[in-house]
């Protein structure tokens, strides 16, 4: 990215001399590069996580086996997951901390910036070692994203230690990541920068940190029990030697909702940003949005068990956790309410990020439709591992986290680079992604309800026709994305000068420097009024 | 009104969903009192998150409509209103409720596992299910019988293609059925989607559901839960008959068993010609060892073992049908005891012996596979 180097005002912090070449971004403690790296990163994981897509979706264009055998597509259907979750979703949002939450709270870096360091470089090594097992005897992990017991423990490869071992670094990242973030929320405000004055995007990470730190510990020990149950002769999964393997599910959800939330609650704070930007009007409630923000957070420890219900469980259990699933449904309506309350009356403008952002609310609030379906016990049993699910979760990440993070991108690209993208070519990226995700992922509630279940290579002859229209919508977005890289790759070499407060309806200290941002900012804290 | 007639475009367009029940689009209504159940309450909340996506959508759309910054309007000033703010959290609130209480009524009914009046233990292993009649002396693997041309697509794929199995489970119509779920293996997951009936076999637990169905026919269902790599091969079929052709089925399949076992006897006696052996033991192969061994007898490398000139293949052969019989614990080789009869063993295991260039020249006898049955036996006392 072009935003380095520029000394600009505050030219004489850079009397040390950055390093140029690799070892600048090897040795960075940047938040800019580090900011920069993170979401390149994510951008090449989207990327490879989706021809693994694309491989899922040939081989399920039409029925029968004909690219690949079973356990390479169940291989595809895991790393896919992993890549998605661990590689893309993730890293990009820290990229989006990394980059905005010193700028937005007017600090001169993030807190730790050596830890930032090293937290970003451990991840592609874990990405490498996952990546890598694909291409040993045996193959990579097989056994679901999940890597429910004891499919992951006694009949798994013995490539499985790579996997953990690689679960196990990015945990530590995500952790690392996590409490920077907070600490860096916490001390390095700006003087007058009081916790209801923070921009939505602030609360909603410092929210989102606190579950990482709080769930991702619980993952690292759902990896290592798993590692001695399979290495070590232990067997707190293998009922044979007085384990359960339903505990693992228990441990594993413990860590697995709130990490949904882990990647949406920022999405959330995305979007508080842009919809009052470009409708020219505050965001209707700031503080009920913090407090629904807390509340899914808080809710998220509770409803661990909705992903179960089938386990068999008792009915005290099912009831429970039925209800806790339901509640979150308010919380969640009050931020859609609240989206829609501030467009209401304001005077909306339709640039790239808005149009993603309003697909966000619709298409994010469709897949909120089918969580609070499958909230509902009985019908659960129903939807529970069949494409509905997959439709659902893939409304809720995909034009849910993915659509809110690119309009981020577009929202601060100009900020970032100091350059506007070229619009035609970014409302193109818009409109082919919004069609083509939707015939993508609609059709799959269909085949779900008619009863096909998720993670099969092959299907029934009556899912053929709509699997068919899936895997031509799952090509067509997936070619979309290829034009996203292309604008971004433009815009950071170039294009139309971008002004400091690059979007007339923007608020926030990170339009109050140049753009691009220079490498150093608020070396001297703003003031705040 | 441009929004007014979007939404009456969209509800239009919702609507002809609604109508498809029992359709390839839409849930089953299926054939129990519990799945209409579970089918009307699907359908109620999916009328009411319509509702709700229409009014919120519609008030979104009219601002995007009305309140355009290319339109010249001023923005409006106003945020935080208490009052509304309460009224948007109590809403959803009491809708929730409303959601809650038929939910909860079905769901009490459906964990109602007592007053049974038939238990069919329900046993999942890769990738199989066997069937255990409770007190009546009758059990089966239930093991898909699509063929692999079918599903490598050299053969045209029949009707009911990966949904069809060589023994399906039979119950009787109008009877409390209950099942005892439970896995050899790793966790699978027992589903008929006519029955709502959708429950995980654990290994080392047991699981309970029931059902009662009310019309006579054969119903199918697949595995729910990822449990390897023929996950998608392990479908469920069900056959509901009468009560009186349910105990006339109940019966043959009690002197059929016995025939069996007679058959066996008499095999003890008897020396079978290697022809004999092989033909049978390549029958056995594709059917219950190339999943994972690979109809090559390559195996998978890192995940299976291969056959051809493997030591256990071609060392002792007491050793060979001991694992056969009782499978590896602590890997995904199965115990074939109770799955093949004596003589597909002595079948498969001279099979093996004798293909892929391994050249033992060895002919296993039934009695022999008998022998070491016995021998197991005596270890145990």
């Amino acid at each position: 990215m072009s935003s380095i180097v520029n000394p600009h005002d505050h030219g004489h912090d850079d009397h040390h001399g950055a390093p140029s070449g690799f070892k600048r971004w090897l040795f960075t403690t940047n938040h800019k590069d580090i900011g920069s790296l993170y979401l390149i990163f994510a951008l090449a994981m989207f990327i490879i996580g989706g021809a693994m897509a694309m491989v899922i979706r040939a081989e399920l264009f039409q029925p029968g086996l004909q690219l690949v055998d079973p356990h390479f597509f169940n291989q595809m259907t895991t790393v896919h997951g992993l890549i998605m979750v661990f590689g893309a979703v993730m890293p990009a949002f820290t990229g989006l901390a990394n980059w905005m939450i010193p700028m937005m709270i007017g600090a001169p870096d993030m807190a730790l910036p050596r830890m930032n360091n090293w937290s970003f470089w451990i991840l592609p090594f874990a990405f490498a070692m996952l990546l890598f097992s694909l291409f040993m005897e045996g193959g990579g992990p097989a056994f679901g994203w999940t890597f429910y017991a004891p499919l992951s423990t006694t009949y798994s490869n013995d490539n499985t230690a790579l996997f953990v071992f690689a679960v196990h670094i990015m945990g530590i990242s995500s952790i690392m990541g996590a409490i920077n973030v907070v600490v860096t929320i916490v001390n390095l405000r700006a003087p007058g920068m009081t916790w209801m004055k923070l921009p939505l995007f602030v609360w909603t990470w410092l929210i989102t940190a606190f579950l990482l730190i709080a769930v991702m510990p619980v993952l690292a020990g759902a990896v290592t029990m798993v590692l001695t149950d399979k290495y070590f002769g232990t067997s707190f999964f293998d009922a044979a030697g007085g384990g359960d393997p339903v505990m693992f599910q228990h441990i594993f959800w413990f860590f697995g909702h709130p990490e949904v939330y882990i990647m949406i609650l920022p999405a959330f704070g995305v979007i508080s940003t842009i919809v009052p930007t470009f409708s020219h009007k505050k965001l209707f409630g700031y503080a009920s949005m913090v407090y629904a923000t807390a509340s899914i957070a808080l809710l998220s420890f509770v409803v661990w068990a909705h992903h179960m219900f089938t386990t068999g469980m008792p009915l005290a259990g099912e009831l429970f956790f039925m209800y806790a699933t339901m509640l979150i449904s308010v919380p969640t309506g009050v931020k859609v309410f609240n989206w829609v309350a501030t467009m209401w009356r304001g005077a909306i403008s339709f640039e790239v990020p808005m149009l993603f952002s309003i697909a966000f609310i619709v298409l994010f609030t469709l897949g909120g439709f089918s969580g609070l379906m499958l909230a509902i016990t009985p019908a659960d049993f129903q939807y529970h591992d069949t494409y509905f699910v997959v439709a659902h979760f893939h409304y809720v990440l995909v034009t849910g986290a993915v659509f809110s993070i690119m309009a981020a991108a577009y929202y601060w690209l100009p900020k970032w680079t100091g350059h506007m993208f070229n619009e035609t070519l970014a409302k193109w990226h818009f409109w082919l992604s919004l069609i083509s995700v939707n015939v993508l992922f609609f059709p799959m509630h269909f085949v779900g309800l008619a009863g096909m279940p998720r993670r099969i290579p092959d299907y029934a002859l009556q899912f053929a026709d709509f699997n068919a229209i899936i895997s031509i919508g799952g090509f067509a977005f997936g070619l979309s994305q290829l034009l996203f890289v292309y604008v971004v790759y433009r815009c950071v070499k170039g294009g139309d000068a971008a002004p400091a407060k690059v979007w007339d309806g923007a608020e926030g200290l990170e339009w109050e420097v140049p753009s691009p941002a220079p490498y150093h900012t608020f070396s001297t804290p703003p003031e705040i009024k | 009104m441009k929004a007014y007639r979007f939404a009456v475009g969209w509800l239009a367009a919702m609507l002809p969903t609604a109508a498809l029940s029992n359709s390839d689009y839409n849930m089953r209504q299926g054939v129990t009192d519990i799945s209409q159940q579970v089918y009307d309450l699907h359908m109620t909340i999916f009328l009411i998150c319509c509702a709700i996506g229409v009014v919120v959508f519609a008030i979104m759309f009219w601002a995007i409509i009305h309140h355009r910054k290319s339109k010249g309007v001023t923005p409006a000033q106003f945020h935080e209103s208490t009052k509304v703010e309460i009224l948007w959290t109590a809403i959803p609130f009491v809708i929730l409720i409303a959601m809650a209480v038929p939910a909860t009524k079905t769901l009490i009914a459906m964990e109602d596992t007592s007053k049974a009046d038939i238990t069919i233990k329900v046993t999942g292993s890769q990738w199989k299910w066997h069937y255990e009649y409770m007190g009546e002396g009758v059990d089966f693997y239930s093991v898909m019988s699509t063929s692999q041309d079918q599903i490598s697509d050299k053969e045209a794929k029949g009707e009911n293609y990966l949904l069809e199995v060589d023994k399906p489970l039979v119950i009787p119509t109008g009877k409390k059925v209950r099942f005892l779920m439970t896995s050899d293996d790793v966790i699978h997951s027992w589903w008929v989607p006519d029955f709502a009936v959708k429950k995980d076999a654990n290994p080392g637990f047991i699981n309970e559901a029931w059902t009662r169905v009310n019309d006579e026919g054969i119903y199918r269902g697949q595995c729910a839960e990822l449990c390897g790599k023929d996950h998608g091969f392990m479908p469920v079929v069900v056959e509901a008959k009468s009560p009186e052709d349910f105990d006339v089925w109940l019966a043959s399949q009690k002197s059929a068993k016995l025939e069996a076992e007679q058959a066996s006897a008499a095999l003890l006696d008897q020396t079978l010609p290697k022809d004999e052996l092989m033909a049978e033991g390549e029958t056995v192969y594709m059917a219950y060892c190339a999943a994972c061994h690979q109809p090559t007898g390559l195996g998978l490398p890192g995940v299976f073992p291969a056959m051809k000139g493997s030591p256990v293949v071609t060392g002792p052969i007491n050793d060979h049908i001991d694992i056969i019989l009782h499978g590896r614990p602590g890997t995904a080789m199965q115990a074939f005891a109770k799955q093949l009869s004596i003589k597909q063993i002595a079948g498969v295991v001279t099979f093996k012996r004798n293909t892929w260039g391994n050249d033992t020249g060895d002919v296993v006898q039934p009695s022999q596979v008998q022998a070491r049955l016995d021998a197991k036996q005596e270890e145990g006392k």
